[in-house]
């Protein structure tokens, strides 16, 4: 999965959503080792500062934790886990109702009509 | 040994009667990478040759770690001038001797690896490489050392756009941590993401010094986005580009 980075927001929090998205689809998996700073600045091509920032905001939402000897190791609690990839599914709902509002659907009929899609 | 690697205070700098920089205070501190953002003719070199002894200032302060320009300064700032200063008939690796002769922090070795990363052959001589080549053989010259200051007068102009990410990447990989980098470009959609802080100057003027992040919060859009923004409103004839 490769970095995106858009122009409107702070890098950092990108950044951090992005390490979110890769702990929760295993990318990372639980209990494993995270990259150390450097190499996920130079993978992403920020700035290591930055990239620090990011992983800090991981370890405020309980995804990572440092770890004396390891670096920096991720969680192994399936609840936080859980909860953030609720959380992201949370966005992509919304993202997809906002569009379809745009296109005069109800949230109702959007749903229904996802529903209908879903069988097909 | 200081808290401050750069520390400037009322700076000014007139060639003749030309102003090049007005009044600049600016301190930036160790481990940061900031970018010197401004158009032609807006003060960018000018600030950097100060801050590497090549010229004196009209009137104010200025210290690098601390100290007044002079051989302790130069001692510790890796200085990457904006056109090639080395004669064609040189071989890169005489040129790695001569910087090892020069600078106690330089590494020889690293100096060798960085050629091969960037595809340099480091026997050939000067006058047989590409431009681009050339600036590349500079920049390993640069990063090669371990300074506390890295001054980087536009690294990236003359290089095409993959050789581009190539070179932020190696100074990203390259830079002593506790070293703080100032690059100056007007490139700046290229280099974003790697800054911490930028700086925008006008005129001789800093106008703006804040972490990247924090104007892309407040002002929802990109550094280089903004940079436009504000050079555009500039009236034709004000510029010294016209």
């Amino acid at each position: 999965m490769a970095w995106k980075l858009e122009d409107d927001r702070p890098i950092w929090l990108q950044l951090s959503e992005q390490l979110a998205r890769r702990i929760v689809t295993g990318v990372y998996p639980p209990g494993g080792r995270l990259p150390s700073v450097r190499e996920l600045a130079a993978e992403a091509g920020v700035n290591p500062n930055t990239m620090q920032r990011a992983l800090a905001q991981l370890e405020q939402d309980g995804l990572a934790r440092a770890d004396r000897t390891a670096g920096r190791l991720v969680t192994r609690d399936t609840q936080v886990l859980e909860a953030v990839r609720r959380t992201q599914a949370g966005g992509i709902i919304r993202q997809y109702l906002d569009a379809m509002a745009e296109l005069g659907y109800s949230p109702e009929e959007a749903a229904a009509l996802l529903k209908k899609e879903e069988l097909t | 040994m200081s808290d401050c690697i750069i520390a400037c205070r009322g700076l000014y700098k007139t060639y003749g009667l030309k102003p090049a920089l007005s009044g600049v205070d600016l301190s930036v501190g160790p481990g940061r990478i900031v970018g010197l953002l401004g158009p032609n003719g807006s003060g960018k070199t000018t600030l950097i040759k100060l801050l590497c002894g090549l010229i004196q200032p009209t009137t104010g302060t200025l210290a690098v770690d601390g100290s007044d320009i002079g051989p302790y300064t130069k001692s510790v700032v890796s200085y990457l001038p904006d056109r090639m200063y080395f004669a064609g008939w040189m071989r890169a690796t005489d040129l790695f001797d001569l910087f090892r002769d020069f600078y106690a922090d330089f590494d020889y070795e690293k100096a060798l690896a960085m050629c091969r990363s960037l595809g340099v052959e480091p026997r050939d001589r000067l006058k047989s490489m590409s431009k681009g080549t050339k600036e590349k053989v500079q920049l390993v010259l640069v990063m090669a050392r371990a300074a506390k200051l890295y001054l980087l007068d536009e690294p990236i102009a003359g290089v095409d756009p993959a050789a581009r990410d190539f070179i932020l990447r190696t100074i990203l990989t390259n830079y002593n941590e506790e070293g703080t980098v100032l690059l100056s470009t007007h490139l700046i959609a290229d280099i974003e993401k790697v800054l911490d802080e930028a700086i925008f100057l006008k005129q001789g003027k800093i106008m703006l010094h804040e972490t990247v992040d924090n104007i892309r919060a407040r002002e929802g859009k990109s550094v280089d986005a903004l940079f436009r923004e504000i050079f555009r409103a500039e009236p034709m004839w004000e510029g010294e580009d016209f």
